[in-house]
């Protein structure tokens, strides 16, 4: 690639922007070594309108690749605010039953959030509870139930071909506050500061007790991507058995953030905390009610493998990546941007070689804020004017949203419709929003759908950050 | 404190920091890390109770008096007599 600007056309900004490729300069004022002044009133626009790049795109569609760059899921672990594995999390989905409660935390006072139940003890002893983190414990529950579903022959596999790659919001806030409570009883004095402190809070945290307590050997990290986090674990998991550094990934994204009452805060100041009388029906998207965001916690992670070593151990398949994309606003800190959030939808269909109407489940983003469901519906809607089979659902609707967990959260609750043929509903939408009216949105009850083939699951976060992956049913 | 109330205390700190071990067997006078799972974060985890509880400050040069329960007590003796045991 010869620069970022390949493939865009300066059409304007006030601001200095660094010109880092061989786009046109005509009309630019040199500002200095590699600087621009672009004219006023124009702004960054993709120069062929379909948000797709110039340059030759690598195909994501398995039927383009060896079985060796083929990713399938073998496994899936998880807890949400509403099941504590696969099974339990589907059949809540399928029956409408929402994982949202009362809630109450320091400062903030009386709230609501989507809590998780899990047995912590089952992996971890009360020692691993007391040092750790409760994200890591989520990732521990996680991680160990997937292994377990994948039926991974843990004793005989090779520790040090195994990768942790966990999505994160954030990451040390729920310990910060923690520590600086405790430290106001000793009037600030330092010295009694956690020596835990560090190793709680270090953004690998949830990713490295995960490889602690199963003696994992392979790389482990956190991949820092706000609410699109869940995405950008399985991609980066992905991405890493692709490129050969492990045979197995744990791959998919963690949340312990309604531990810390900073998030809530902050969404309650920027009149984005939701609030019901009814808990179970507070967290809303697409309904003209909604009034915000309910924070949950939760965790998912998907053992991935290469489809050729799925089959040499005769694992069972959930489904297999047909796709993925990632991309950037660069428009705002908090407000999406539809526009880029299509193309990133088109993104990922162009490299799976798919055209919209072949997805049969879009698993939406939608978080029950005014603005940003109306604007993922624009983007929805732009992309798949052309099909009217194609279904959506929501499953923060359910659960509230699990930030780092939620897009495999809610990838995971819509895998087995590829076996149920069943699209989960949407729930709390009593008043359907006009600006939100899908027309094949799926609501109050499932839908039985004549085929699953595909299923394309949105995620989107804080600074910009979108991301889609496409799931394939399985077939050779 | 007298010794059998700084010993209770000191129990009473491991019980927290390593939940899961059991207590009733202790030797007094073998070294904590021959009988229990305790790395040098533990350790100071004991130095930090201490502090928290007591306001008692423990130099480093001194953590080697730490190693058992016998030799603890009687570290912490000398410091802990006048306190009250809360």
């Amino acid at each position: 690639m010869s620069g970022r600007t390949e493939g865009v056309t300066f059409e304007g900004s006030t601001r200095r922007r660094r010109v880092l490729g061989a786009g046109s300069l005509e009309g630019k004022t040199r500002l200095g070594k590699g600087f621009y002044r672009i004219p006023a009133g124009e702004r960054l626009r993709p120069s062929h309108g379909v948000g797709l790049p110039s340059q030759p795109m690598r195909s994501h569609a398995p039927h383009q690749l060896s079985d060796d760059q083929r990713i399938v899921i073998t496994g899936v672990g998880l807890t949400a605010p509403n099941g504590n594995n696969l099974a339990e999390f589907r059949a809540a989905l399928l029956a409408g039953v929402s994982g949202v409660r009362p809630y109450e935390i320091r400062y903030v006072g009386k709230t609501l959030a989507g809590i998780c139940t899990f047995d912590p003890l089952r992996y971890q002893t009360k020692k691993d509870l007391r040092r750790g983190t409760r994200a890591g414990s989520v990732g521990i529950y996680a991680a160990n139930e997937a292994i377990r579903d994948a039926g991974l022959d843990w004793q005989a596999i090779d520790k040090s071909r195994i990768g942790v790659y966990l999505g994160v919001t954030e990451h040390g806030n729920v310990e910060t506050e923690n520590e600086i409570y405790l430290l106001k009883g000793y009037d600030y004095d330092t010295s009694y500061w956690s020596h835990h402190h560090n190793p709680r809070t270090v953004a690998n945290n949830p990713a490295g007790e995960v490889a602690l307590n199963l003696g994992i050997t392979g790389p482990h990290y956190t991949v820092g991507a706000a609410c699109a986090a869940g995405n950008a674990g399985l991609i980066q998991g992905a991405q890493m058995l692709r490129l050969g550094d492990c045979d197995v990934a744990l791959a998919g994204g963690v949340s312990e953030s309604i531990h810390t009452f900073g998030i809530f805060a902050s969404f309650k100041s920027q009149g984005a905390l939701a609030w019901h009388e009814d808990p179970t029906k507070a967290s809303r998207p697409f309904d003209l009610a909604r009034n915000g965001i309910v924070v949950a916690e939760g965790g998912c992670v998907f053992v991935l493998q290469r489809l050729k070593d799925a089959l040499a151990c005769g694992a069972k398949i959930y489904g297999e990546l047909a796709s993925y994309a990632i991309n950037t606003d660069a428009t705002d800190f908090v407000l999406p941007n539809p526009q880029r959030q299509a193309e990133c939808m088109r993104l990922a269909l162009a490299r799976a070689e798919l055209r919209p109407e072949q997805i049969d489940i879009v698993s939406t983003h939608a978080t029950g804020t005014g603005q940003g469901d109306a604007q993922e519906c624009q983007a929805l809607r732009e992309v798949f004017a052309g099909s009217d089979k194609t279904c959506f659902n929501n499953t923060k609707s359910f659960i509230g949203h699990a930030m780092g967990a939620a897009g495999a959260l809610e990838l995971a609750g819509n895998l087995p419709a590829f076996e149920d043929g069943l699209c989960h509903p949407t729930i709390n939408v009593d008043d359907l929003d006009p600006e939100c009216a899908l027309t094949t949105l799926v609501i109050q009850t499932p839908r039985k759908l004549p085929k699953v083939e595909y299923i394309l699951n949105n995620s989107f976060g804080m600074l910009g950050i979108n991301s889609v992956v496409i799931v394939k049913k399985f077939s050779r | 404190m007298t010794p059998a109330e700084i010993r209770e205390e000191i129990l009473d700190i491991l019980s927290e920091i390593a939940p899961d071990e059991d207590l009733s067997q202790l030797d007094p006078d073998k070294p904590f890390r021959e009988q229990l799972a305790l790395d040098s974060m533990d350790f100071l985890d004991i130095v930090m109770e201490l502090r928290k509880r007591h306001r008692i400050q423990i130099p480093e040069e001194d953590y080697r008096h730490l190693a058992s329960l016998q030799s603890t007590v009687t570290y912490l003796e000398p410091r802990m007599r006048d306190l009250v045991r809360k």
